[in-house]
């Protein structure tokens, strides 16, 4: 009996699991894009990458909104190969995707408290300890502790990003995270990217930082409104990335050395 | 021929939404336009100048839109279908958000604007509570977790209305709109429409230019700070 059920779980699991296709839509001069499909599974880490205007928060947005060659890339995303129902579109409880704007405003005026019991409403769940779980895990990414009573208007940049991942890894708990330049708004962001790493979901990042595009295992590079490549580097980029992990930590070093209001005259050779 | 009222505070994105909806569906279903304002208004010169169809609009001065907009909707209907229309879009003026506009035999669609503050759903229920839909535009301004946020609020002022999410601009989302529209059946009987829910009625000295202030001032249907009752003043 007890086996059952619990095989009955496992299966339930399983159909979260989904694949997400993203299909070519056109660039700004109306020319197709260039690649056939693009298949994102969990487990996956990709980054969106290319200048300022190329396209990169619309192939995301095209994602969270599951496009249906109805929006201005006139790209089709398909969930495990077919026309996603409805309900994933519009019922916030069933939406499999979660998405972390550039915006490092929120407009509610509520607090921070009331403002996590709507969304926890939204998405109907029961867990009576996910306010506080949300909050403590937002506190791990950002410098200034929120607190419960704070209001959301009155939350810094880096506080409301930093509970906004938190909001999404807890309370959406959605198979995809999409995260539109998680490197501004002065975050942990290794801490972010380690602790999105742990749940097994499809992580994609649109972001200018270096550290941030080699730790993914594909990059899409958008050019003109559209995707112009795709690499998957495998191990080729092995090396750079060492060096890279090592010039990150002595910028994050140095980053917090300024903070704290220290007096610059040297920096250690790490 | 389908009627189209469309509803919500200034500013909320209505004419973006109504830009969205000719676009679509002009000129293979023709839209007329009618805008009730109170002031000024631009859109039915915009909307012509864009897409050369029929458009007029009306000043309410010193009555409320609402009212007026009530008044003329049989004349607005008449003068619709004497052009050919297949849609008859009516933009309110969207003012105390108290009235509602739609009327039978109509598609009510209420616009609001994510950005208008988490509450603005509960200052406007009369609006949202008698439409068959809203639309939540400038929803690229905020998070992901704030727009569900703002979607719980609509639902709790209408469990079952329908919620559509739009940057109106770009007109992402808007499919589920189109659909509502393409489904509306057409005005069957014109002497049959009504309006849906009770208009809010001021009928006293303000209302007609007095302008001191206190109740002791004025004739009417009144009331005092204390007592929460109205009552009537005057002969």
């Amino acid at each position: 009996m007890i086996y059952q059920s619990l095989r009955f779980i496992i299966v339930m699991h399983n159909s979260e699991i989904m694949e997400i296709t993203v299909l070519p839509g056109k660039n700004r001069n109306g020319g197709t894009e260039n690649f056939r499909q693009i298949t994102i599974r969990p487990g996956d880490t990709i980054s969106i990458v290319g200048p300022t205007g190329s396209g990169k928060s619309a192939f995301i947005n095209d994602i969270e909104m599951f496009a249906h060659e109805d929006t201005v890339t006139k790209r089709t995303v398909l969930v495990n190969g077919k026309m996603p129902p409805e309900e994933f579109i519009r019922d916030p409880s069933k939406k499999p995707i979660a998405m972390i704007t550039q915006n490092t405003k929120c407009l509610a005026d509520l607090t921070v408290e009331s403002f996590l019991d709507m969304h926890i409403k939204s998405r109907k769940l029961s867990d009576p300890f996910v306010i506080e779980k949300t909050i403590s895990l937002a506190n791990e990414f950002t410098g200034e502790k929120i607190r419960k009573e704070a209001r959301m208007t009155s939350l810094s940049g880096g506080q409301t990003r930093s509970l906004m991942v938190a909001d999404a890894i807890v309370v959406s708990d959605t198979p995809v995270i999409l995260l539109d330049e998680i490197e501004n708004a002065g975050i942990f962001k290794e801490k972010v990217i380690e602790c999105l790493k742990t749940h097994n979901k499809a992580l994609l990042f649109v972001t200018h930082d270096p550290l941030v595009s080699l730790l993914s295992e594909r990059r899409i590079v958008m050019k003109n409104g559209a995707v112009s490549d795709i690499i998957s580097p495998g191990d080729s980029e092995k090396e750079a990335l060492s060096e890279v992990l090592r010039m990150d930590s002595a910028m994050s070093l140095l980053r917090e050395r300024i903070r704290c209001g220290e007096l610059i005259k040297s920096i250690p050779v790490l | 021929m389908k009627l189209l009222i469309i509803a919500g505070p200034p500013s909320a994105g209505k004419t973006a939404v109504v830009r969205q909806i000719i676009s679509r569906f002009n000129p293979v279903s023709r839209c007329a336009y009618l805008k009730i304002d109170v002031v000024r208004a631009f859109e039915d010169k915009e909307l012509y100048d864009e897409f050369k169809i029929p458009t007029k609009k009306i000043y309410s001065g010193d009555v409320c839109p609402d009212h007026v907009g009530i008044l003329v909707m049989k004349d607005a209907v008449n003068w619709a279908e004497d052009n050919n229309a297949d849609i008859l879009i009516v933009e309110s003026a969207g003012l105390c958000l108290r009235c509602s506009p739609y009327t039978t035999q109509s598609l009510g669609i209420a616009v609001l604007s994510a950005i208008s503050g988490t509450n603005s759903p509960l200052k406007m229920s009369a609006m949202l509570a008698l439409s068959d839909l809203a639309v939540v535009t400038r929803v690229d301004l905020v998070s992901q977790a704030e727009k569900e946020v703002f979607r719980e609020r609509i639902k709790e002022v209408g469990r079952d209305l329908d919620i559509v999410e739009t940057n109106a601009l770009c007109g992402t989302g808007l499919r589920y709109l189109f659909r509502a529209i393409e489904n509306q059946p057409e005005i069957e009987d014109l002497d049959k429409v009504v309006l849906r829910g009770n208009p809010p009625l001021g009928v006293c000295t303000v209302c007609v230019g007095k302008k001191e202030i206190g109740w002791e001032n004025h004739f009417g249907v009144i009331r005092k700070l204390d007592s929460g009752d109205f009552f009537f003043r005057g002969d």
